[in-house]
């Protein structure tokens, strides 16, 4: 089926649910509303027509300067049946995001999910298994958002080096590897 | 209709089973030798019985989607070669291919056939490596350097052609680096001769017809095909469990559809179709196939005028707003980009769909009531190079 079709179809079916569309260009898309997209990827499973049996990739994307700001996901999916593709989106708050999760529809969803909480912060609600997976464990903040900033420090050591290194180092000193050394301040021998 | 059936964490869930009370927690890696780099995996056992596994990823994150919105998109290339190290030019192809096709750039027929020539010969290789190192997984030493010594003579011909043996930036947004060098075509026609005559009736006598390598595996690690689509495997593992799908036929880019080739599946000859012995066979006999097609590229390249593989390389790559998704046949599977651009230089958002990431998160439901050495097998069977999981 051609992008148009399928767009079609999910409109029939779900009517208001789908609040947009991009069906021009390389990659036409269907906007879903957020609390809807657990049944809605549930259907494009199931309809013989659409038969989407695949995720082929789930990213989240970070728009703070849009207005309102929000958050996308965006869920790429692939027929193995009919060898056709679409992509789905929806638009979450970047304050307190939440959507449903599509694990019990695809597998892979659960670790792309996770993938998206550890870098964006979006929640998957009723995900079996929400935990980093990229990041360590007790790593702060999600640093794919576009207003990331580097934290000072991670778990006591320095992630950027501190002025008084630089200082020492554009005083002609070799401090480890340049701008790369990230030792943390010797207290001892700096007092 | 219901939204979804509700998903079941194993792990959590045993944890508060007081029934079982002879279950040990193991771990192990990250610097497991058989994990292909640096995996950690949890397995809950009851003796030699996994009854439950939990992979752990992230120890090689290097935020490559990070970095990505912070360079260029030639400068992308670099980082993209060091996603999958057993396989850059697969990488890069991906990515550029991706942005070509969001600026509307069309290469020449003359390009399109060095990538081909370039990308089969890395998949040669990779499968080289893939299949060698398991067989060391699984305890045999010998093929493991013979596969390696035959993809040293690839590495030489990549070395020969951009300088590079392990990580290339080779392609290029609209062209490749490097022109072939003279005599290109005559070293990789005696590369093929003695592949065809010689390395590939070897690996087929040495490990895949190998009673011990067959008995060892042909029912280890079943992956059914229902599995292997809903958790997105692809490549080898998904054709090793009885699915014809490649995305050279399906939705050809390069050129492909030119070509004669088959798709190569796995038979089930000697036990369940999908199981680790299947994922192998395929590997190798998908070697064969790389080289009919380079065979054809090569007679190809022969009758073709030289062009400029610079043509078409923009001054400054900046595509227009929009976004696209374009994915790849790399050797271990399904690679995809998305890519959104926002009218400037750096990319806005580069997402990357690895094929051993999503082959991993299959991991537990292969891994559910194998003996304890068959995690060996399996891991090495999906092929996994932990540089693309954790990007």
């Amino acid at each position: 089926m051609d992008p148009r079709a399928i767009h079609e179809t999910l409109v029939a079916k779900f009517g208001d649910t789908i609040t947009g569309a991009f069906l021009e260009g390389p990659s036409p898309f269907a906007v879903v509303a957020k609390d809807a997209i657990a049944e809605v990827a549930a259907f494009c499973k199931a309809s013989p027509d659409l038969a989407f049996d695949n995720l082929m990739c789930l990213s989240g994307v970070d728009y703070p300067k849009e207005t309102p700001p929000r958050m996308e996901v965006v869920y790429h999916l692939y027929s193995y049946t009919h060898l056709h593709t679409f992509a789905l989106k929806v638009h979450v708050p970047r304050e307190g995001p939440a959507v449903p999760t599509v694990e019990g529809t695809w597998g892979v969803a659960n670790w792309h999910e996770r993938e998206c909480w550890d870098l964006f912060g979006i929640v998957f609600t009723g995900h079996s298994d929400m935990r980093r997976i990229l990041l360590p464990d007790d790593w702060e903040g999600h640093p794919l958002r576009r207003d990331w900033q580097d934290p000072e420090y991670y778990n006591g050591l320095h992630v950027k080096p501190t002025v008084q290194m630089a200082e020492r180092a554009l005083a002609g000193e070799v401090i480890g590897v340049g701008p790369f050394d990230f030792t943390p301040a010797n207290r001892h021998v700096d007092e | 209709m219901a939204a979804s059936e509700t998903v079941v964490n194993d792990w959590d869930a045993r944890a508060n089973d007081a029934d079982d009370m002879d279950e040990m927690v193991l771990n192990m890696g990250p610097q497991h030798p058989a994990t292909h780099g640096v995996l950690r995996v949890e397995l809950r056992t009851d003796g030699e019985i996994v009854k439950a596994a939990r992979p752990h990823i992230g120890y090689l994150h290097r935020c490559f989607e990070k970095h990505c919105e912070n360079v260029d998109y030639p400068g992308v290339m670099p980082y993209a070669d060091r996603m999958d190290y057993c396989a850059a030019m697969g990488n890069t192809l991906g990515f550029a291919l991706t942005v070509e096709k969001l600026c509307g750039i069309q290469v020449s027929p003359y390009v399109d056939t060095v990538r081909v020539v370039m990308a089969e010969l890395q998949r040669i290789a990779s499968h080289a490596v893939a299949v060698g190192t398991y067989t060391m997984d699984i305890g045999a030493f010998t093929p493991f350097l013979h596969l390696l010594r035959d993809r040293e003579k690839i590495l030489d011909l990549f070395e020969w052609t951009c300088g590079a043996r392990l990580l290339y930036n080779y392609n290029w947004v609209g062209g490749v680096s490097h022109d072939l060098p003279d005599g290109f075509i005559r070293a990789t026609r005696d590369l093929l001769r003695e592949f065809d005559a010689v390395t590939y009736p070897e690996l087929l006598d040495l490990i895949i017809h190998n009673r011990i390598f067959v008995k060892r595996l042909a029912h280890v690690g079943v992956c059914s095909p229902e599995l292997a689509i809903s958790h997105d495997l692809t490549g080898p593992n998904l054709r090793g469990s009885g699915v014809a799908r490649d995305l050279r036929k399906d939705t050809p880019y390069c050129g492909y559809e030119t070509y004669d080739f088959e798709v190569c599946v796995g038979q089930g000859q000697y036990g369940p179709k999908g199981s680790c012995f299947d994922r192998n066979w395929v590997r190798v006999v998908e070697m064969r196939e790389s080289s009919r097609i380079l065979h054809q590229a090569l007679d190809r390249l022969e009758k073709m005028e030289k062009a400029d593989v610079h043509e078409k390389v923009p001054k400054r790559v900046k595509p227009p707003k929009g976004e696209v998704y374009f994915r790849t046949e790399a050797p271990r599977g399904q690679l995809g980009y998305y890519l959104v651009s926002d009218g400037n230089i750096n990319p806005y958002r580069v997402k990357v769909k690895s094929p051993c990431f999503t082959a991993m998160s299959a991991f537990h439901h292969l891994a559910k009531g194998m003996m304890i050495a068959d995690i060996i097998a399996l891991i090495g069977s999906l092929d996994i190079v932990l540089g693309e999981i954790d990007r």
